[in-house]
């Protein structure tokens, strides 16, 4: 059986498995539930400077839908936590006692001033949590006050407030990043220089769900009314491992030890966040969606693909993926593949010929008896056909052996790796070095 | 070969040859890769989920669909097996639709209830054709347990206490194990082998050796048993058949209808198992059916299931008594038998329509007569041969809590044991719960 225990920088969790700061770890009564499921460890619901904030009272989620209304995309307007902050870290103590194997991170987000920041960090210390994660990220509300992604969205504050915490707490200290920016490495980079031990990303994407066509409001509708929220969920995943895989390849962030978020649903996803570099993830709306429960399935899922693999540990394959990722002038152009439609498979649907013939490069021929095969001719190799058929494996890519010769060119296929810097047809391309 | 569907009598060969591999084989295939992961698409992870309270073992359905529907069918196959080790036998045979399917959440919406049984079926033969065997023995405890009976109740009994360190032995009286998943499970519900197929598997934990041809009563004793183990556990059935207690029951051509089956699932060729043109099958449960629709697709011309009450009073479900009209096979209620005509052998069977009276079930005087070659008695098992000394409860042996008998250092399990509906998977927690208890007062642990 694979070992699923996690070191994050120093913070140690019996799997990867972490509750992200949200709604599932508010209080204590959800944390202990959460652990008796299986989760290795939570980022505490984030606390701020007392009084507590309120919420609204209305609707605090909108969502999108696929079909069988499964739950796609989720989206929220809640600020951090509307309890005391001694509720909260009397709470935490406990928790941390009774559950000493478990990771306990605390999220924080108080006003940009060194003394606020100080005197929370002494009183979280005070509970003998594992960690801090400083909340850069909540995209709504909170940044009206200054806080939240109105910090993650300057990089001199991230590095700032990162020094302060280093400073004032033996703890350490994960910085939680807003997507919500251009360019991630930025805030990466400013967290790397303040001496923050880690990132955490991503936070919630800024975004309206729907708008109701009856009264014209953006959902969820307060009064008539919406305003922007945080959208989370398998919808975001894609945009998170794009950003966990820019830091892990970063020259100037590589090597900083991440907490991967955004959609992890299945255990599939967090081992693609994990094979670019996550070191945990986190997680908050499969469990909103499906209970703590879910995280049998993950667990389960990864330790049995771990063992089919021979993968011993999550060191093993940890960061597996990130020297494949890359820039694209320095993908192979020499690559050359071809699209190819399994005759037994097909069942005849057709949408890989109107993808193809309205849409991309009239690649695709449809004979008599609904008959529908590739011209290699004309296939760029795109690959929208495979992405629209609805039968798995049906259209595959196939890739030209070298010597062969491409027919949409006339180019032979050297075998060899060429990228864009040698193609002859590229009026803008440098001289081979 | 010459005979048809119309020769008189009870012959072999009634079809043409490649009719019978068509008609015997799965009568539900299975999921492909791809048809696996759209069911299990449809599962919605229910909290405490319905479906789990209706499986007899309660297996973690929600779980172990997910672990389908995110590419881990292994893991999925680990679920179910860990809560019933016959769970490829089970998503083969379990009336879900009277169990856990009747109690998805989809039912109740849309009448189209997640397919569990198919997708049971998907991952445990996913594991299986992998030649896995997913549990492994603790170490020895130097203990001894006799079973009796090589069913599913002694099956899972065995293999839970082998996977905790014990030793076993079981016998069994017919000459292979199995029990009714080899002698009198629809061969259309699991062919190619599959019961003994499970049965090798099974035995990979190590730690079980199984003696057939070794009754009860007959070659050994209780107190034989008891004197030479550290506990006892029965899992022998119900090996006895009700009669039907009507004048010329004993006529030829008049059969238990398990005694049927048993020949038909030990046939090496079906064309040579013979069958009437004109087949009764009196009784109103799931052997009345296997029986009529087994004698349908040999190629009988008519086939008749007489019940005596009404049709909602079937022990066979909704779903299976659909299969047999499907079959061609006509279901006759609120009839009793009251004669059996013929010159030695039967020629017609005449009944008496009934009807729910002040005292219960009377016959209301108006008879009608059927033509029959070939009468199938399946109004019930009974259990025969339990040791004396044996508390009894409804003709079944008594127990209490986990399948204890009024004898301390002997369980019991399965048909021949009072309480629980007569099925597969219900014989399975059964001896597996049993398993447990026997573990708990081996090791000391139990109050
Ligand atoms: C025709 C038929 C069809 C059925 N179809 C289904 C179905 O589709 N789905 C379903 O869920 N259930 C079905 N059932 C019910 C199901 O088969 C039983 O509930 C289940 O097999 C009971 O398991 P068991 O281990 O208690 O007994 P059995 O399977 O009957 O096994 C008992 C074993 O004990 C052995 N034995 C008996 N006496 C002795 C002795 N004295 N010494 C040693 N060994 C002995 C027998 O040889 C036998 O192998 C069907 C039953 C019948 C008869
Ligand atoms: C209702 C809700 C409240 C959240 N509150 C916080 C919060 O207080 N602090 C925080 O750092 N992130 C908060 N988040 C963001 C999540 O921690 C997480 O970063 C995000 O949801 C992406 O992960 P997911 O796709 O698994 O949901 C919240 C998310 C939701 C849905
Ligand atoms: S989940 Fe439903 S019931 Fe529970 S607090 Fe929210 S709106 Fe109310």
């Amino acid at each position: 059986m694979a070992n699923l225990a996690t070191n994050f920088v120093g913070i140690k969790s019996p799997n990867p498995f972490w509750l992200a700061s949200a709604p599932p770890t508010d209080k204590a009564y959800n944390v202990v539930r959460a652990f008796k499921a299986g989760w290795g460890g939570v980022v505490w619901k984030t606390l701020g400077i007392d009084p507590p904030i309120v919420n609204v009272n209305g609707p605090r989620y909108g969502a999108v839908w696929g079909a069988d209304r499964r739950l796609l995309g989720l989206n929220n307007i809640e600020l951090i936590t509307d309890r005391p902050l001694d509720v909260n870290l009397a709470e935490i103590k406990q928790v941390k006692r009774d559950w000493p194997d478990r990771a306990m991170v605390v999220s924080l987000m108080v006003p940009c001033d060194e003394d606020s920041w100080k005197y929370i960090l002494k009183r979280v210390e005070e509970t003998e949590a594992d960690g801090v994660e400083l909340n850069f990220g909540c995209p709504h509300g909170m940044s009206e006050r200054g806080m939240g992604s109105a910090v993650g969205q300057v990089p001199e504050y991230i590095e700032m407030v990162a020094r302060w915490c280093k400073a004032h707490t033996r703890m350490p200290v994960i910085v939680k990043l807003t997507p919500n920016i251009t360019d991630i490495r930025y805030p990466a980079r400013a967290a790397h220089k303040g001496g923050a031990d880690a990132v955490s990303l991503i936070n919630t994407v800024s975004s309206i769900t729907s708008v109701n066509l009856d009264t014209f409001s953006p959902e969820p509708s307060i009064d008539g009314k919406g305003s922007h929220g945080g959208y989370c969920g398998p919808a975001v995943k894609p945009i998170a491992l794009n950003m966990v895989a820019e830091i892990a390849r970063d020259a100037e962030t590589r090597g900083l030890p991440i907490s991967g978020i955004g959609g992890v649903t299945t255990w599939r996803d967090a081992a693609e966040f994990i094979a670019l570099g996550a070191g945990t993830v986190q997680v908050c709306t499969a469990a909103m969606t499906y209970g703590f429960k879910i995280v049998q399935e993950m667990i389960t899922g990864l330790s049995d693909w771990m063992d089919k693999q021979g993968h011993a540990d999550i060191d093993a394959f940890r960061g597996r993926a990130v020297p494949n990722v890359t820039d694209w002038q320095y993908l192979n152009l020499d690559f050359v593949t071809k699209a190819r439609i399994d005759q037994d498979a097909c069942i005849k649907c057709g949408r890989c010929y109107a993808a193809c013939e309205d849409t991309s490069h009239q690649a695709i021929a449809m004979k008599p008896g609904r008959v529908f095969e590739v011209i290699d001719a004309e296939c760029v190799a795109c690959n929208l056909c495979v992405n629209v058929c609805p039968v798995d494996n049906c259209i595959t890519m196939e890739r030209l052996p070298a010597g062969a010769v491409d027919p949409r060119t006339g180019r032979t296929v050297t075998g060899t790796y060429a990228n864009w810097t040698t193609h002859p047809n590229n009026p803008s391309a440098k001289a081979a070095e | 070969m010459s005979a048809s569907q119309t020769t008189p009598g009870i012959v072999a060969g009634r079809l043409p040859p490649e009719a019978y591999c068509e008609n015997f084989a799965d009568v539900i295939p299975p999921l492909g890769a791809h048809e696996a992961v759209v069911a299990s698409d449809r599962c919605y992870f229910c909290h405490d989920a319905p479906c789990i309270t209706a499986c007899p073992t309660s297996i973690d359905i929600p779980l172990f669909i997910r672990q389908i529907q995110t590419g881990n069918p292994e893991g999925a196959a680990k679920t179910i097996l860990s809560q019933n080790i016959l769970g490829g036998m089970c998503a083969r045979v379990c009336p879900t639709e009277t169990l856990c399917e009747e109690a998805c959440v989809r039912e109740a919406a849309e009448g189209k209830p997640v397919e569990i049984g198919r997708l049971q079926r998907y991952a445990t033969d996913t594991l299986m054709a992998a030649g896995v065997h997913p549990f492994t023995r603790a170490a020895p405890t130097g203990k001894r347990v006799a079973v009796v009976g090589a069913g599913p109740a002694g099956l899972a009994c065995a293999h839970r206490l082998a996977m905790h360190g014990h030793d076993v032995v079981i016998l069994d009286a017919r000459p292979k194990a199995g029990g009714l998943n080899e002698y009198g499970i629809a061969s259309y519900k699991a062919p190619g082998g599959f019961a003994q197929a499970e049965l090798d598997w099974l035995l990979m934990i190590g730690g079980i050796t199984v003696q057939t041809g070794r009754a009860l009563g007959r070659d050994v004793t209780l107190d034989a048993l008891a004197a030479d183990h550290d506990a006892v556990f029965l899992g022998m059935g119900l090996a006895g058949v009700n009669a039907l207690g009507a004048p010329g029951d004993d006529k030829d051509g008049v059969r238990a209808a398990v005694d049927f089956i048993a020949d038909l699932r030990q046939a090496a060729d079906l064309a040579t198992l013979p069958v009437g043109r004109n087949v009764v099958v009196i009784g109103g449960g799931m052997t009345a059916i296997d029986a009529a629709v087994q004698s349908k697709l040999l190629g009988a011309e008519t086939v008749t299931i007489v019940y005596r009450r009404g049709q909602e009073a079937m022990s066979a479900s909704r779903y299976e008594q659909e299969h047999a009209t499907a079959n061609g096979v006509r279901i006759v209620c609120n009839a009793r038998p009251v004669a059996v005509h013929g010159n030695g052998t039967v020629r017609e069977v005449e009944f008496e329509y009934t009807r729910t009276g002040a005292k219960g079930l009377e016959g209301t005087g108006e008879t009608f007569r059927l033509p029959a070659d070939q009468v199938f008695r399946a109004i019930g098992q009974k259990l025969d041969g339990a040791p004396s000394g044996l508390d009894l409860s409804g003709g079944k042996i008594a127990v209490t809590g986990p399948g204890r008998t009024s004898r301390p250092g002997v369980w019991a399990g399965g048909d021949c044991a009072a309480g629980g509906e007569d099925l597969t998977v219900t014989a399975v927690a059964e001896g597996r719960d049993a398993a447990m208890d026997i573990h708990a007062h081996l090791t000391g642990g139990a109050g």
